[in-house]
């Protein structure tokens, strides 16, 4: 029988795991929106809203996701990890607060205005509206990483009496790994989005979609990925030094490495066993890791058994760091291989396309896999040096955290199933609506100097 | 200033919490009269698209509710949501369930439409239903036994009732002719189960709870809040009379009835706040004794004063765009 420790970890996993999906396709697909809009209010071509309409869809069934399941996670802390609350909660209470007043109310509230406020409202403030509600998704995810990263790296408070006080807000804020795990996330929310946009895209090119939106839209997505991919290896670079100095077990446990070495390998392949604390099947690189982590081909990393009994298990952090790592690179190579094509003027061929629509959502597995890595790298602790999580479990009885558990992952599998399954449905839906000239209309609305409502016909309606 | 901030978070998560009622109570109002027959598609669009804009931002009220309480009041947050623990994830999972049915609707093949329809539906009164059985639970201090559970159920009833009758008096405003008639017939049933909740709640709130019978009985507190219950009866009868004359010439005054409904919920929650301060949890822990660190609730409080009132100011202007009748349900 799991205890009520494992069955509400296992929760916290599921929702948190489930939740994080959307933000990291929402925030990316605010700034794709947001630059479809202003490159529709540059050039007058139609095709730009073509692509912002189909996409605000996508975005506005995302961001919905996202709501629920986030709202879910506010209430996790209280019903699940009370000690979380009871001793740092005069660090985490004011940083969730700031995200709730400084974004959750800008994205929800203009998110309105965005979706059904097109024919309502000028159209430079719809561009705003567009704007702040991408804005509102960033602001909301520095916030959370915030805390996130305060619970990994703390800095900025003193402990008084087994309860955490506040010293220097700007140091909690702006804790050693805050910068390093934000622009990580924010890369990642690019790449995800964009391999969602260049997926759906390509799936509708190779369902006979002639139109010339989603050739935009694929074209917008592989120029975007090719810059981020290298960028955001660089910056997972950049957060793995960070994680080296700040918490070395964790690093540890991501390269393998049992006993502190010098010169230690880069591990391509290997079965870390925790109960023999060794590897078997071992595919290294000599010198490799010592010289990414040090910059020194004999440089010393520090082995899990200076850390045993305090460091996080080892085979999760182990695989996650992989496949990371693994299908960030492969991104890489089809972001470029898809630029090479743009740059050549080549229609992509169809074993590419296919290859694009089986990425689709590639920047989930990426990013959850980095998460896992991460969080699982935090453990035992919960709060790093200050609170462990078994020491914030609630008391609740196993059996009600049993039973919300199934709750819970009966609807997530559901949503999951219907969200794919949506997206998919409408890409076929917009390949068989044939293309109108709404240029016209949608120019209209653009130079007319007052703002009244120009209905579009109802076929355009269909063609969203 | 210091020494008053648990009773201004008092006050700030009260606010929250009254906001979120009025405001998510109308568009869960709307889910819960959603018409289910098969030829209403048109009808229930209409309903969808007047709430369409609002939901996502009414229901951020509640994050903040629940968010005020973990900031300012840990132990009380604990306390509430572990008391509350399995039918707090009911209603989670119907926040979810109406949320996530709102889009996919619109969204998915057509003929599943009827079936998110009902999920939509199901989810509000799910929602509904489990907040007022909470807030029965809540202000008997999570007190067990057979009157403190039917209490909790007449609780969840009333909150149900009232969510519908501010979300039918939110369709009278927002709609015309024949869904603002059938709207009408049924806010004002609702009213009338919200005015008898209302009464029952009273009269049993003070019968089970000695200390709030003495707050309400005694002198010459007796006189001050008289005409709490008076203004109450006084809303009560202009909004049925409103509704029974429905449709009124030029459509007079459609905003009567949701201005009745925000006040009746205005009065309730003064009655509440009445009988319950300065408690956080009603009997056992004070507000005082319950609060955060000041240097955090300051921290707080300063962003809060200046971020408060720019949301206020842009969620009306959100309102004043889609001010009017509804129109088509699009989407762009």
């Amino acid at each position: 029988m799991l205890e009520t420790l494992e069955l509400s970890r296992i929760q916290f996993a599921a929702n948190i795991s489930f939740h994080i999906l959307f933000p990291s396709i929402s925030i990316g697909l605010a700034w794709f929106l947001f630059y479809f809009k202003l490159r529709f209010n540059l050039s007058g071509d139609g095709i730009w809203m073509r692509a912002y309409r189909f996409w605000v869809k996508v975005f506005a069934l995302t961001f919905a996701l996202g709501v629920v399941s986030g709202i879910t996670m506010s209430f996790q802390f209280g019903t699940n990890w009370p000690g979380f609350m009871a001793t740092v909660g005069n660090i985490a209470g004011p940083l969730l607060g700031y995200e709730v007043l400084t974004a959750f109310f800008l994205e929800a509230t203009f998110l309105g205005v965005m979706l059904f406020g097109f024919h309502r409202v000028p159209n430079w403030l719809h561009t705003t509206a567009t704007f702040v509600v991408a804005f509102g998704t960033s602001l909301s995810a520095f916030w959370i990483i915030a805390l996130n990263s305060w619970m990994q790296t703390p800095a900025g408070f003193e402990m008084r009496d087994g309860v955490a006080f506040p010293l220097d807000w700007l140091q909690i804020i702006f804790n050693p790994s805050m910068p390093y795990r934000f622009v990580h996330m924010m890369l990642a929310t690019f790449l995800t989005s964009s391999f969602l946009i260049a997926g759906v895209s390509a799936y509708r090119i190779i369902k006979g979609d002639e139109k010339r939106a989603p050739k935009i839209a694929l074209k917008s997505a592989l120029v975007v990925a090719s810059v981020v991919a290298p960028l955001q290896i660089f910056a997972g670079d950049m957060h793995g030094l960070n994680t080296f100095h700040h918490q070395p077990q964790k690093v540890a446990a991501m390269e393998g490495v049992w006993e502190t070495e010098r010169g230690a390998p880069l591990l391509l392949f290997a079965v870390p066993s925790e109960e023999d604390r060794t590897n078997y099947f071992e595919v290294p690189i000599p010198n490799m890791a010592s010289l990414i982590l040090t910059h020194e081909f004999d440089g010393e990393i520090k082995g899990l058994n200076e850390f045993e009994g305090e460091h996080p298990p080892v085979a999760p952090l182990f695989f996650g760091f992989r496949i990371m790592v693994g299908v960030g690179v492969m991104m890489l190579g089809l972001a470029w291989l898809g630029s090479s094509f743009l740059i050549r003027k080549k229609a992509p061929p169809k074993w590419f396309l296919i290859s694009l629509v089986a990425f689709t959502f590639s920047g989930w597995l990426a990013t959850l896999a980095g998460w896992y890595v991460t969080e699982i790298g935090r453990q035992p602790y919960l709060v790093s040096g200050v609170l462990k999580t078994a020491d914030a479990v609630t008391p609740i009885a196993a059996g009600n955290v049993g039973l919300s558990l199934a709750m819970y992952l009966t609807v997530y599998a559901v949503l999951l199933v219907a969200y794919i399954h949506t997206l998919f449905y409408m890409a076929r839906k917009s390949v068989l609506v044939e293309e109108f000239e709404t240029n016209e209309a949608l120019n209209t609305v653009v130079s007319s100097e007052d703002d009244s409502k120009i209905p579009l016909t109802g076929q355009q309606e269909a063609s969203m | 200033m210091e020494a008053y901030l648990p009773e201004i978070f008092l006050g700030l998560v009260g606010l929250a919490v009254f906001v979120y009622a009025v405001l998510d109570g109308f568009d869960l109002g709307v889910g819960i009269l959603l018409p289910m027959h098969t030829d209403d598609l048109a009808h229930r669009d209409q309903f969808i698209a007047s709430i369409g804009p609002f939901w996502d931002a009414n229901e951020t009220w509640l994050v903040l509710a629940v968010g005020l309480l973990f900031i300012a009041f840990p132990e009380a947050h604990n306390t509430v949501l572990r008391e509350l623990y399995l039918v707090a994830t009911l209603m989670l999972i119907g926040i979810i369930m109406r949320g996530v049915a709102f889009d996919f609707r619109a969204k998915a093949i057509t003929t599943h439409r009827l079936a998110w329809d009902r999920v939509f539906k199901i989810g509000s009164i799910i929602t509904a239903l489990t907040q007022g059985y909470m807030l029965g639970r809540y202000v008997l201090g999570f007190a067990d036994g057979l009157a403190a559970q039917l209490f909790s159920i007449l609780s969840a009833f009333c909150v149900m009732g009232a969510y519908t009758f501010i979300g039918g008096a939110w369709l009278v405003m927002k709609t015309e002719g024949d869904i603002q008639k059938r709207s009408a017939v049924i806010t004002r049933k609702a009213a009338w189960a919200t005015a008898i909740g209302v009464a029952a709640v009273s009269i049993v709130n003070p019968l089970i709870s000695a200390e709030v019978a003495e707050r309400w009985v005694s002198f010459p507190a007796v006189i001050l809040l008289l005409p709490i219950p008076l203004l109450v009866t006084a809303v009560f009868v202009v909004v049925d009379r409103y509704l029974v004359g429905m449709p009124h010439h030029k459509d007079f005054g459609c905003w009567i009835p949701f201005v009745g409904a925000a006040m009746i919920f205005l009065m309730a929650f003064c009655g509440l706040a009445y009988s319950y301060f300065p408690y956080i949890i009603p009997g056992q822990l004070t507000a005082a004794e319950a609060a955060s660190a000041p240097e955090s609730l300051m921290f707080i409080l300063v962003g809060a004063l200046v971020v408060v009132p720019v949301i206020l100011l842009y969620t009306f202007f959100s309102y004043r765009v889609f001010w009017g009748k509804v129109g088509e349900l699009k989407y762009y």
